[in-house]
């Protein structure tokens, strides 16, 4: 689903990554875990297109991010859902508008959006908030409400950068759910975490950057990334 | 297609009611742009049009005849005068004429003249010249005939009145090319400012995977009808400014200025479609410019 090919990057003369090589099959939920500044950021922002590999290929399913006219990455993001830790709703739109949203962008037919959005607001948990702005919600609520928006048109990839930052570990737990949840239904989940319990207990891929490099690559991994 | 420009219009209303602050900020600076435009623009045509009719009316060399002349011997002058070269046309006006012309140039004053038990315009024959060069030779001999109380022509006075007009008009339009420009600067930065206010959610639209035009769409809509507004909004000032001022100088001594004002009605019909395509041009051009800075990555 996810394959970098001797991926590097630089900015200036910093070497962010370093000939990465991955690939990360359709259907799996992948942790991607690295102390700060190790450049788990830098790879999100390749897999959107945000910024140019300096060298090597990435491929998003048959698509080849690299080399992509920049008037094809608005088709690019919506191949791939996005959860932040700062939730980034809109704020002056409702719930039920926040994910409408992401329909309208395609032009989806207001009768098929009205259909798919309370289904997806019930998903999540969140129905009885739909017409409430995110201001009114609690953090788990708004977290939920961004997970909402980001599964609306069925993407092949969720990406999740530290969705959990913000939460308290109760409802940090009632998120991790929902992504499984999603990630049963065949999405691949792409994770990028701080939180240390969590990965343990999930037991999942673990991909651990340190310097730009990957240190280390686990099917059932845990945190530890000095071993 | 149809759906997104729908879409566009839809959302821009939604986002003019909901940000009713920096609208209203737009709107103002737009409106207060083009009343100032606007006066100038009312000032340069008022004096274009003045010097017109003061060229048409002093364009012309005026010969008052002497009272004993007989009607005869008027339009023999008057034959005479036609030939000379550089005389484009002589009209004769008799003391009748005169006076009528009179009380029409002085309009609801007019009755002012009715008190008058004898006529006291003289006959007179009216020249045109082909150029105002002309004038001065045809004046001189002019001068030689018989019968001929005084010769009355403006070449200097016109001439200087074509020279200021002339400079007034070209300052005019340089100080409407500049306010133009400031205008667009200006909005662009109130645009901006709106912009700014919603970079957060303009960047937000990209992560989800929004075209540039399905982002700039309901911003340009928007552009659109503040422009609109802040044009309808000037020109209801400007038509209510304008109809003052033509009534002052209608109402006050000012009776020759009247005649040559630009009437009301027409003014207004031709600045209507001005201001619309300034402001919807400002709008919308200072709404693409401020946001190609956010839509670069």
């Amino acid at each position: 689903m996810i394959r970098f090919e001797n991926v590097t990057k630089y900015y200036g003369s910093n070497r962010a990554l370093s000939n990465i090589n991955l690939n990360i099959n359709k259907g799996d939920f992948v942790f991607l875990v690295g102390p700060s500044g190790a450049g788990k950021s830098t790879f999100i922002k390749l897999l959107l297109k945000e910024t140019d590999a300096t060298e090597g290929r990435i491929f998003l399913g048959d698509m080849e991010v690299t080399g992509l006219p920049n008037r094809k990455i608005p088709k690019l993001r919506r191949n791939i859902g996005i959860v932040f830790q700062d939730f980034r709703l809109l704020p002056k739109k409702t719930v039920y508008e926040n994910v409408a949203f992401a329909m309208d962008i395609l032009h989806i037919p207001a009768k098929t959006i009205r259909r798919v959005v309370p289904q997806a607001l019930s998903l999540v948990g969140i129905s009885s908030k739909a017409h409430k702005y995110p201001n009114e919600l609690s953090a788990g609520e708004q977290q939920r409400v961004a997970i909402a928006r980001s599964i609306i048109n069925n993407p092949s990839v969720l990406i999740a950068d530290e969705p959990t930052g913000n939460l308290d570990p109760d409802t940090a737990w009632e998120i991790m759910r929902l992504l499984t949840q999603i990630n049963l239904r065949g999405t691949t989940i792409v994770m990028v975490t701080h939180a240390k319990e969590i990965v343990d207990k999930m037991e999942k891929r673990v991909i651990a950057i340190e310097e730009g490099r990957i240190v280390r690559d686990d099917m059932r991994g845990a945190y530890k990334y000095h071993v | 297609m149809f759906r997104a420009i729908g879409y566009s219009i839809k959302q821009a209303f939604k986002q003019l009611v909901r940000n009713k602050n920096m609208c209203t900020a737009s709107i103002f600076s737009i409106t207060s742009m083009l009343l100032i435009l606007g006066l100038f623009f009312i000032l340069i045509v008022n004096i274009s049009l003045l010097a017109q009719t003061t060229q048409s009316q002093f364009d012309s060399i005026q010969v008052y005849i002497k009272d004993e002349v007989s009607e005869e011997g008027i339009y023999e002058m008057r034959n005479k005068f036609e030939r000379l070269s550089g005389v484009k046309e002589a009209t004769i006006i008799n003391k009748e004429q005169a006076l009528k012309i009179m009380k029409s140039r002085w309009g609801d004053n007019g009755y002012l003249l009715e008190g008058l038990e004898d006529n006291p315009l003289p006959n007179s024959i009216v020249i045109k010249v082909e150029n105002l060069e002309d004038a001065d030779a045809v004046v001189t001999r002019i001068r030689a005939s018989e019968g001929i109380e005084d010769i009355k022509y403006y070449k200097s006075i016109v001439e200087k009145l074509l020279n200021i007009t002339s400079f007034i008009q070209l300052a005019g339009m340089i100080i409407i090319i500049i306010l133009v420009i400031i205008s667009i600067v200006i909005v662009a930065n109130t645009v901006k400012l709106t912009v700014t206010a919603r970079e957060r959610e303009i960047s937000i639209m990209k992560y989800i995977g929004a075209t540039n035009w399905f982002i700039r769409g309901p911003f340009f809509v928007e552009g659109i009808i503040i422009g609109l507004i802040g044009s309808g909004v000037s020109v209801a000032i400007m038509s209510f400014i304008y109809k003052k001022i033509v009534g002052a100088f209608t109402q006050q001594a000012f009776v020759m200025f009247s005649i040559s004002m630009v009437p009301h009605g027409f003014l207004i019909s031709n600045l209507v479609w001005i201001f619309i395509s300034l402001g919807v041009g400002i709008g919308s051009l200072g709404s693409i410019l401020s946001m190609r800075k956010f839509l670069d990555t």
